[in-house]
């Protein structure tokens, strides 16, 4: 069992990684390891806790920008801006229960370095879309920082794009800056029932290219889930517009608490009914290609379970547990991008858990990395393959 | 303005690079004479002119990628250059080093409603991509002040903005792959048709790097349903501090319009005169506010907007009745830079950004500087994001007034850092705000920043001399400090 460093300020994190770096010391980087169990296995000396380091620093709700730091709770977060009306608009999943956890885990760091989306991905853009800027100390134990705290910002290059999604591997972060979007005040969800998947993506296709501001559309099982947002007057029309765009289809609508249910279940993947020890994958594809890839998998392994998000771009896949987690299968063709999202760790450490790249590409990835981090100290091999 | 001094091995050698280079791109793709090379030597930055080594135009990726193997080959810099409305002197040239013209790749290659996204070229203008799209009811939405003009290549390079990226985001939001060239010529591709590619993400970190990174060779972008309403509120206040308020209000009541701009008293005044948009012409501060959505929405939030307005002491509020009066309205901010123009030689554009709640306190001390440095500024911007666009009035004919307007510029940016803002907001580093990075970053930050820059480009070749206050060697950089055994921080808990 590797050691626990355990910084409770900045300062005592910069510390923690210049004594690293000087001991040839390699780091598991955790905020409240809630997703441990994604991404290549590691073997690494000690571990990084970040839960001590952690806070809201700033919250302005005028300014639409939170500061906090890297181990606060998601939830903590979330609790704070539901206050002031406001939310994170990109709707950070929850995959504790998915990965075989408790709910409510995690920290929004976490979510972040994962660059994790829910269904309002759609309109309002990933993780990466609203980090605004960060500091950290990058692996030779230098604190550096990017970005800033305001909405428009080119000054130099924008490396919280670049840290969101990097799975603590470039920088470990002490502190963020987060744009927040006021929470609407009503919700609904159309349903459209008794379609297949080949009609569901075209449907969802055609309602976001509407002029109905639709900020969700799902598939599950045989129904095709249309999400409107806003104020009161507007939901009401965008919602009989859409109604319009499908007059043959048969329609179901759900009000403002039932959407909120039915949306926080297809963000954290529960309609996928994943068994406990089915792999699951995290596909992104041109929308109008997600039922054509399902159908290939589902040729291959009539097993599979799926579900649709972001229009058709998204899709949950669960198959049966192989040592090989079907990973060709699964990329056969594929133009886009497939995360091994959940899999025993021994599955995991033999076959390429995310999208493995072209050659320039990941010889170019492999260049940025040793940018930030020349010695491989922060959770050495967790992208392994990329 | 101090650019790296020019090699004059390279300079000797012109003969030759300007022969290899009509190797790879035949015809009239390769400008080495003085005349031809005139129109090159600036961008929108015009008080800082210099001619190129060569300008080449090359029309095909393969191209762009042999100049670029040529250039790492035999250590040439290359300035990448789009349509050169940069105000920051992004793209203005450098004297030892090859400009690289975009302007040839001007094709819209695919539109795909079903995914809502377009692939084109990096030359094709920011509107080109809108007009290529309006007919079945799409646009673009990042739109520049410059869209007529600028090219979607330089957009990416620059991250801009426009009127509208309050509600829909800057570039940066608005694209979902690239093309791109490294300075050793090879060819990567960043993204698709899909949404975030595992793996680093690139395509964010290319976005704003201001051409130092790579050549952009393709783009995908988003495209938008254009909403079905769209009206404009014009609210005349009697003080700065009034519209000030009214901004940050309407956003805390829940409202992100899809614009907010204003302007101020000599601004309103300008704009009138050249466009005559129906400005009130007693107001101190003038907002612009765009609504839109479906018509209900639009109706009800006009309404809302209105009521906040009133109760911060709006003078004026005028709703435009239709498409055209909407088009009018938006005619004077949209012409106001121009409309400064008339009435001074010249105007230099600042464009920091700061958050909304410090904007009364930073107008008030703009104005103090004005009086400090004896030069009139007038006030244009986007106030929704907090985003300042002030314009010195100066004469660059007279040496010291192009020296005073060069200080208070850096003193307004100066003041932006010292709020909490940025220096830059939508128009790049470029040269002109190079020397005050350090305002803003630590030598740790900038030396995070070049090491990145050297996991691209790591002899500095592609647009040398910009954004960078001080190039450090990547060879210095890459270097590891590492003091072995010594535990100096026995007091951080562990397990
Ligand atoms: C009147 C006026 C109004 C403006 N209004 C706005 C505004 O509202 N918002 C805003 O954000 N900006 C505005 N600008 C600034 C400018 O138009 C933008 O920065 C624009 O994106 C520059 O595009 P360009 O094609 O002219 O690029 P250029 O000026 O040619 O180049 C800009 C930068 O991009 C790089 N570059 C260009 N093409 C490529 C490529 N293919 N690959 C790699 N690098 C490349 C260049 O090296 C340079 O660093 C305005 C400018 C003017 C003159």
């Amino acid at each position: 069992m590797a050691g626990t460093i355990k910084p409770r300020d900045a300062r005592e994190l910069r510390q923690a990684v210049e004594w690293a770096l000087n001991e040839g010391v390699t780091l598991d980087v955790r905020g409240s390891g809630s997703k441990l169990d994604i991404g290549k296995p590691m073997r690494c000396d000690q571990v990084l806790d970040l839960s001590g380091v952690s806070g809201i620093v700033d919250y302005a709700p005028e300014e639409l920008v939170v500061t906090l730091r890297a181990g606060t709770p998601l939830r903590e977060v979330e609790a704070l801006l539901a206050q002031r009306k406001q939310m994170l608009a990109f709707e950070p999943p929850d995959l504790g229960p998915l990965l075989g956890r408790a709910p409510g885990e995690g920290t929004l760091v976490g979510t972040i370095m994962g660059n994790f989306a829910g269904p309002r991905r759609l309109s309002a853009g990933a993780a990466r879309d609203h980090l605004l800027g960060f500091s950290g100390v990058n692996g030779r134990g230098e604190a550096f920082k990017s970005g800033g705290r305001v909405m428009k910002n080119v000054t130099g290059y924008d490396l919280s794009k670049l840290l969101a999604g990097s799975w603590g591997t470039l920088a470990v972060l002490d502190e963020v800056s987060v744009k927040v979007l006021p929470a609407p005040d009503q919700t609904r969800t159309l349903l459209l029932l008794g379609v297949d998947d080949a009609v569901a993506v075209k449907a969802m296709c055609a309602a976001m290219g509407s002029p109905y501001e639709v900020s969700g559309a799902a598939h599950v099982g045989d129904r095709t889930a249309l999400r409107v947002e806003g104020f009161a007057p507007s939901v009401e029309a965008r919602v009989k517009g859409l109604r319009d765009l499908f007059p043959d289809a048969k329609m179901e609508e759900l009000g403002t608490l039932e959407s909120r249910a039915f949306w926080r279940e297809v963000r954290d993947a529960v309609p996928l009914g994943a068994d406990a020890d089915d792999a699951v994958w995290r596909i992104s594809s041109a929308p109008s290609d997600g039922a054509a890839v399902v159908a290939r998998i589902k040729a291959a392994q009539p097993f599979a379970k799926a579900f649709y998000d972001w229009s058709g771009g998204l899709i949950w896949l669960a198959l049966p547990a192989r040592d090989d987690a079907d990973h060709q299968v699964v990329r056969a063709g594929l133009l886009g991008h497939a995360t091994l999202i959940r899999a025993p760790e021994k599955v995991r450490a033999a076959v390429p858990v995310f999208q493995p790249l072209p050659p320039a590409l990941a010889a170019l990835s492999a260049r940025v990395k040793d940018s930030f981090d020349p010695k491989g100290l922060f959770n050495p091999g967790r992208m392994a393959g990329v | 303005m101090q650019m790296p001094p020019l090699d004059p091995d390279i300079l000797a050698r012109r003969g030759e690079i300007v022969a290899a280079l009509k190797a790879i791109v035949p015809g009239e793709g390769v400008i080495d004479d003085i005349d031809s090379m005139r129109p090159f030597e600036c961008d929108a930055l015009s008080a800082y002119r210099q001619l190129p080594l060569v300008v080449v135009l090359p029309e095909t990726v393969d191209q762009v990628s042999a100049i670029l193997r040529y250039c790492q080959d035999h250590k040439v810099k290359v300035v990448p250059r789009g349509a050169g409305t940069s105000l920051s002197g992004g793209s203005m040239p450098v004297g030892d080093a090859i400009l690289l013209g975009m302007a040839k790749f001007n094709r819209i290659l695919e539109v795909d409603y079903a995914n809502r996204c377009a692939r084109v070229q990096p030359g094709v203008t920011n509107l080109g991509v809108t007009n290529a799209v309006e007919s079945e009811g799409f646009y673009y939405a990042p739109d520049p002040s410059s869209q007529i003009a600028c090219s979607i290549g330089g957009n990416v390079a620059e991250n801009s903005g426009g009127v509208h990226c309050l509600k829909y985001g800057l570039t940066t939001n608005n694209l979902l792959g690239l093309e791109l060239v490294l300075m050793n010529g090879e060819v990567v591709r960043l993204g698709g048709r899909h949404l975030d590619s595992g793996g680093y993400d690139l395509l964010g970190l290319m976005t704003g790097s201001e051409g130092l990174l790579g050549v952009v060779t393709e783009v995908t972008v988003r495209l938008l349903r254009k909403p079905s309403t769209a009206r404009a509120v014009l609210l005349g206040f009697p003080t700065e501090a009034g519209a000030a308020d009214c901004v940050a209000a309407v956003i805390a009541s829940g409202i992100i319009p899809g614009g907010m701009e204003m302007m101020d008293k000599d601004a309103i005044q300008c704009a009138e005169n050249f466009v005559g948009a129906g400005y009130p012409l007693d107001a101190e501060g003038l907002l612009i506010v765009e609504l839109d959505g479906p018509a209900v929405e639009v109706d009800y939030l006009v309404a809302r907007v209105e009521e906040i307005a009133k109760g911060r002491g709006a003078t004026t509020c005028r709703v435009s009745r239709d498409e055209q009066e909407r088009v009018l309205f938006w005619a004077g901010r949209k012409a106001a830079f121009p409309a400064v123009g008339q009435i001074t030689p010249d105007y230099m554009c600042l464009d920091g950004s700061v958050p909304r709640g410090r904007l009364v306190e930073v107008l008030g001390e703009i104005r103090r500087m004005s009086r400090k440095h004896g030069l009139r500024v007038v006030n244009v911007f986007h106030a929704g994001d907090g985003n300042l666009h002030p314009l010195i009035l100066f004469d660059a004919n007279d040496p010291d007034e192009l020296h005073r307007a060069e200080q208070f510029g850096a003193d307004i940016l100066r003041l932006c850092v010292r709020v909490g803002g940025v220096l830059t907001g939508e128009h790049g580093v470029g040269i002109e705000k190079r020397d005050l990075m350090n305002v803003q970053f630590t030598d740790t930050d900038l030396d995070q920043q070049m090491r990145v820059k050297c996991a691209f480009d790591p002899d500095h070749l592609l647009n040398p001399g910009k954004v960078f206050p001080q190039l450090r060697r990547c060879a210095e950089l890459g270097r590891v400090v590492v003091h072995h055994n010594k535990i100096p921080f026995p007091d951080i808990p562990r397990f």
